[in-house]
């Protein structure tokens, strides 16, 4: 159920770190290295850079490659210049939405699902009574996979027999949570960030747990309030933390797929580049440039915030 | 998975939840009961039925392997009786209906079984035009007299060879319990005009007149499909289906302002509801009627299911009254790699027999035998019904999802019904955005 075309982008993205500087340093001291210094480098840089190539950047070259041609899977392939892509844009009814809804995930994840994950772990690091009971309670759906989500979305916001229409006593007038269009979206976005709070609350518990209690006391002596050592001395020490929560934000939100494609194979309402990309791509006749085209724009898109992330992580660490 | 069992382009009969009177861990005994069987049977004819088939010449010989998508219970259950009783050495490499649908292409370039379940018209012709399939109009010599002439259409590729045995099909048609009928004094409608005074009836009856599901995409074409036969004729439908008529047409915008008028009496919210749970409506009463094909029948069991009757669509325009019935065929094709092209032959051969299919459909009994002299005296009275419905048929469509290229089915008609059934109104910018669609895909 879980396809792959949205894992190159995401892996390329992610592997834009990997050829860095130190390669440029190598070579000013390569004289310094024994000849077997240079086979157990070569090999050990040379393996993960071949699998690199391979696996990540050969198959992302690959879709870059198809999205200016035309095939389906059996005949030739044709290349067509830029129609794929003027055709995506133009001619294409569910590609916008599916543009904002992925935009909209990122929006929801980053700035409502994430703070409230944050805010509970402070609470729950605050040592209160059941911690452990809510801890367990929060991060149980990061265990079930998305599409088990799905499927329990069914169980919760059908229209005729779900549990939500039943709760709310609106069995007579009832919602149609996961039919329409105008709504379908927020249900959806409300069982991802269900799943997405426990993560990242779990993530920032774990660094809490990991800030040295005499910054907060210095703090109490300097005369701050809660807020002020939260804001002032805590979530700055958080920063590695930060980091890691802010790629996962972003990767959810430009891979999401799973839950979409159980409810309703992501139409009608619940669009997303990366179901365009299997609709297109996968299935008997196929459009393989086609889709390839979605998944380049798809990966445009995570290129730029990945980007933008690296940018600003390199100018904070240069600062330092 | 049983709540969304069907894909973008989904042969619905193939996708059907256990069902029937065996419950679950029943089946699953009987089920690896029929695998002994089969394994069984596969060692038995190389001694006993020896004589019955001498491997000189080699035709029969060697394993046959088969390709299924038969993974519910019931079907699966079935067509392995089936292949056990062909006296072949069939190996079976079941795969989950979906995805067996979604690697098809990649299926067939790489290494797939020598025989393969698949469907008739256009889906088959596509792969037969690639070169994926072996011709097998010499099968077709031997067993064609057995067939229908629009069986024998159904299963001829563009070249005019036979690359598909047909093995059962399932009508489509409206469907509604007896019961309700009777006890409300409801006349089955042969017009349009009919069943909208009848939908208005039910609906001051306090009925939801239609029930209608489209949650997975393809229910929904079952009506634009009907809508369309009945009041622009089979050869309207053929030609819009291979792209040659407009989908600006003033005759298609005819269909979606008729299925308007049919809207008020249909269920509300149909894009987030599942066919079985439409049906699950119609069977509490609280719909009145539900156009699906016979697969439907999955859903009821016992008393309900007795109470079942069907109804043809009804006629829209008078010249072509209601000549087309829409019924896909689901069969057997030979991939062109095949490795063992006598067994695979033999083993097509049964399955066009009488024979297999009474054996199939004793097990599975929603659906409808292709062969003319199959066995209907354990037929139920829905499934005597839908052989009349089919023989009687001038035209036999394969639904559109089948009558069509895939990608477009997919891409572009599921997506533009369900909008269609979001916002009725714009008839004008959906039929305008389906056209500029269908004219890059088709030109493809």
């Amino acid at each position: 159920m879980t396809s792959t075309p949205t894992a190159p982008p995401v892996e390329a993205g992610r592997a834009a770190d990997v050829p860095g500087r130190p390669a440029r340093r190598r070579r000013r001291r390569i004289g310094r290295f024994s000849p077997r210094d240079i086979a157990v480098i070569g090999l050990l840089l040379g393996l993960p850079l071949l699998l690199d190539l391979a696996l990540i950047w050969g198959p992302a070259l690959a879709s870059i490659g198809l999205s200016f041609t035309s095939w389906d899977g059996l005949g030739e392939i044709r290349p067509v210049g830029l129609d794929n892509y003027v055709n995506i844009v133009s001619n294409y009814p569910p590609f916008w939405p599916a543009v904002w809804h992925n935009l909209l995930w990122l929006a929801f994840l980053g700035l409502v699902a994430t703070p409230f994950g944050l805010f509970l772990a402070v609470l729950l690091d605050r040592e209160m009574r059941f911690t452990r009971f809510y801890q367990t309670a929060f991060y149980l759906p990061v265990v079930l996979s998305l599409a088990v989500v799905g499927f329990l979305a069914q169980l919760i916001f059908s229209r005729d027999y779900g549990a939500a229409n039943a709760l709310l006593g609106r069995a007579d007038n009832p919602v149609d949570w996961l039919g329409d269009p105008s709504i379908n979206l927020w249900s959806v976005l409300l069982l991802v960030g269900w799943r997405h709070v426990g993560y990242v609350m779990l993530l920032y518990l774990a660094g809490l747990k990991a800030v040295d209690p005499a910054l907060k006391e210095a703090a109490a002596i300097d005369g701050a309030n809660e807020p002020q050592t939260f804001f002032r001395v805590v979530f700055p020490t958080l920063r590695p933390v930060n980091v890691i929560v802010l790629v996962i934000t972003v990767i959810e939100a430009l891979r999401a797929f799973d839950i979409v494609y159980a409810i309703n194979r992501g139409r009608n309402g619940l669009e997303l580049l990366s179901v365009l990309v299997t609709d297109n791509i996968v299935g008997e006749a196929s459009r393989i440039g086609y889709g390839s085209a979605i998944a380049v724009i798809l990966l445009l898109i995570s290129t730029g915030f990945i980007a933008v992330y690296l940018v600003q992580v390199f100018r904070r660490e240069d600062e330092a | 998975m049983a709540t969304f069992p069907s894909g973008p382009s989904v042969p619905p009969a193939t996708s059907r939840p256990a069902s029937g009177p065996a419950p679950g861990m029943l089946d699953r005994r009987r089920l690896l009961g029929g695998v002994a069987v089969t394994a069984g049977a596969l060692a038995l004819p190389a001694g006993l039925a020896g004589c019955e088939k001498p491997t000189e010449g080699g035709s029969g010989g060697g394993t046959v392997t088969f390709g299924s998508n038969y993974s519910d219970e019931v079907p699966k259950k079935a067509i392995a009786e089936v292949l056990a009783g062909s006296g072949l050495d069939v190996k079976i490499n079941t795969v989950d209906h979906n995805t067996f649908q979604e690697n098809i292409t990649r299926y067939l370039q790489a290494t797939p079984d020598d025989v393969f379940t698949w469907f008739s018209g256009f889906r088959m012709q596509y792969f037969a035009a690639q070169g994926l399939a072996t011709d097998i109009s010499d099968i077709w010599q031997s067993v064609g007299g057995d067939f229908s002439a629009a069986m024998k259409q159904a299963s001829t590729g563009t070249d005019g060879k036979q690359y598909f045995v047909p093995f059962y099909y399932y009508p489509w048609a409206m469907f509604y319990r007896k019961s309700v009928f009777q006890e409300r004094g409801y006349q089955v409608p042969k017009t349009w005009d009919d069943l909208k005074a009848l939908a208005a009836k039910m609906r001051s009856d306090g009925l939801i007149p239609i029930a209608m599901a489209d949650k997975d995409g393809w229910p929904a074409m079952g009506t634009f499909d009907y809508i369309n036969m009945r009041s622009n004729g089979y050869d309207f439908h053929v030609n819009l289906m291979a792209g040659k008529e407009s989908w600006e047409d003033s005759r298609v915008k005819q269909v979606f302002t008729l299925w308007r008028e049919l809207l008020p009496y249909c269920q509300p919210g149909a894009n987030g509801r599942t066919w079985q749970e439409a049906a699950q409506s119609l069977g509490q009463k609280q719909t009145g009627m539900y156009l699906l094909g016979m697969f439907v029948g999955q859903q009821f069991q016992g008393e309900v299911a007795a109470d079942m009757d069907f109804f043809p669509f009804p006629q829209i325009v008078e010249a072509h009254g209601q000549d087309a019935v829409e019924a896909p065929i689901d069969g057997f094709m030979i991939s062109s790699k095949v490795k063992n092209v006598d067994g695979a032959k033999e083993l097509l051969r049964y399955l066009a027999s009488a024979k297999a299919q009474n054996a199939y459909l004793k097990s599975d009994p929603n659906n409808v035998a292709t062969h003319n002299g199959a066995d209907t005296s354990g037929y139920s009275a829905l499934q005597k019904k839908a052989v009349e419905l089919v023989s009687g048929a001038k035209q036999i469509s394969q639904f559109l999802d089948r009558d069509t290229r895939p990608d477009f089915a997919s891409t572009v008609m599921i997506p533009s019904l369900q909008s269609f059934l979001n916002a009725p109104n714009d008839i004008d910018g959906l039929c305008r955005r389906i056209e500029s669609q269908k004219k890059t895909i088709f030109a493809s």
